[in-house]
């Protein structure tokens, strides 16, 4: 199999996940790949492993190096699953390896996911492990998406081998920024970072002050391809989507059953439009939330509409708003409208849920009973230019 | 004023910061605390705190 040499001595080994189109919900279209580094030094370092499905994958890359029972360290940056699930299989393939993750965090989430018989050994912010030529320097970053994430630093290749930090979902044989279509990167590390990082701003502001002090020439995430040419890009990127700020454009998310909501939300569109605003429509039916949480990661309006069905708003629309609590967008401004048929209550609780989030409403609710006339759709445009300063 | 430290995801609750974002003014001791108070990064309540 064909491993690919990241800097001397240190290896790609991990798997390539072609077809995977749903990462616990969070939609793939580009697939995935689960990154693992074999560092060869006096000490021979494993520096992550994959999604267990991918044990053979990898194992077999490892093979193309060294036989795996040479393994010496196992360094579990993050626990979980999708860089840990190899963990048994290959700790049975190097049964003299000692699996280095964080304390206290790694230690319990490992040891929960795979029982306390393997050989751990605990380290903390700062810590060092001397592995031959190589010394490397473990960093704490603490919900940055788990109690347990840390990174690692080899100060002499000066590579980090940030995990989760700086992925993407993006499947590819070639392994480098320079051998891709960035824009493609670009927008899949976007979309990490609003699916998975979003609601730890704070946290991802304080590693990047540590991280921009390292000496890196290459910056080797778990998902995705590596930095090297483009490193100064991406975090500028990470400087922006951890910096919480908007732009001015606005994403309308909506669902219908007979299609009134629906054009509602087009005249919401409307009014957007004639306020110079960008706005992107969104049919809850037709878009996954995890794209549209992708968009709204740097959007200042949120405009969401459901109909009333059974005195609830959708369950798209519910579900839509559960994730988008979740990952806890600041300081967003919005609109709730829907059309229903007699009881209405789901435009008030559609608006409830976004001031419960924090937003700021920047209306009552719109509310359309039945069908919304010309003359109805158009006073939703009015009202929408002329609340957008 | 003492910090604690929500023992989970290891957020640090610094009283002279307080939380304005969960509606805590700055110099709010954590036993001040409301009762129904959360960590601001992980959702958990103020049992599972620790002192720093």
């Amino acid at each position: 199999m064909n491993v690919v040499e990241v800097k001397k001595d240190i290896y790609s080994v991990g798997a390539v996940d072609w077809n995977v189109r749903s990462f616990h919900g969070y939609s793939t279209n580009s697939g995935a790949t689960y990154n693992a580094y074999l560092i060869m030094d006096e000490k021979i370092t494993l520096i992550d492993t994959v999604k267990a499905p991918f044990a053979k994958e990898l194992l077999d890359r490892i093979r193309e190096i060294v036989e795996p029972e040479k393994i010496d360290y196992i360094i579990s940056n993050h626990v979980e699953m999708d860089h840990s699930g190899a963990l048994p299989q290959v700790v049975k393939a190097a049964p003299n390896a000692t699996v280095i993750t964080s304390d206290p965090n790694g230690m319990k989430g490992l040891s929960a996911h795979y029982g306390k018989e393997i050989k751990y050994q605990t380290v903390k912010a700062g810590d060092t492990l001397e592995i031959g030529k190589r010394t490397l320097t473990f960093v704490a970053t603490p919900m940055l998406h788990w109690p347990d994430n840390m990174v690692t630093y080899c100060p002499e290749d000066k590579i980090l081998f940030s995990n989760d930090a700086f992925g993407q979902h993006y499947a590819s044989n070639m392994r480098f920024d320079t051998q891709v279509n960035l824009d493609d990167v670009y927008r899949e590390a976007k979309k990490y970072y609003a699916n998975i990082l979003m609601p730890y701003g704070a946290q991802a502001r304080k590693a990047l002050e540590i991280v921009k002090g390292l000496d890196m020439e290459v910056i080797a995430p778990s998902h995705g391809v590596i930095w090297t040419e483009h490193i100064g890009d991406i975090l500028e990127k990470y400087e922006e989507f951890a910096g919480g700020g908007t732009k001015k454009k606005a994403c309308i998310v909506y669902d219908s059953m007979w299609h009134s909501t629906e054009k509602m939300a087009f005249a919401v569109v409307e009014g957007f439009s004639k306020a110079g605003v960008g706005a992107h429509l969104y049919d809850l039916k037709d878009n996954h939330i995890s794209d549209i949480m992708t968009d709204l990661l740097d959007a200042e309006y949120i405009a969401v509409g459901s109909p009333t069905l059974n005195s609830q708003m959708m369950p798209t629309v519910a579900g839509f708003l559960c994730y988008m609590k979740g990952l806890a967008p600041k300081k967003r401004k919005a609109i709730a409208f829907g059309s229903y048929g007699w009881g209405g209550q789901s435009i008030k609780q559609v608006y409830e849920a976004l001031e419960g989030m924090g937003c700021q409403m920047l209306l009552d609710p719109i509310r359309q009973m039945y069908i919304p006339t010309d003359e109805d759709l158009k006073q939703v445009e009015e009202t929408i230019t002329s609340i957008i300063e | 004023m003492k910090k604690y430290i929500c023992e989970p995801c290891g957020y640090e609750y610094d009283p002279e910061v307080g939380d304005p974002d969960g509606g805590i003014e700055p110099g709010t001791p954590f036993e001040d605390l409301p009762e129904d108070w959360i960590c601001p990064v992980c959702g958990l309540g103020k049992d599972v705190f620790i002192e720093a």
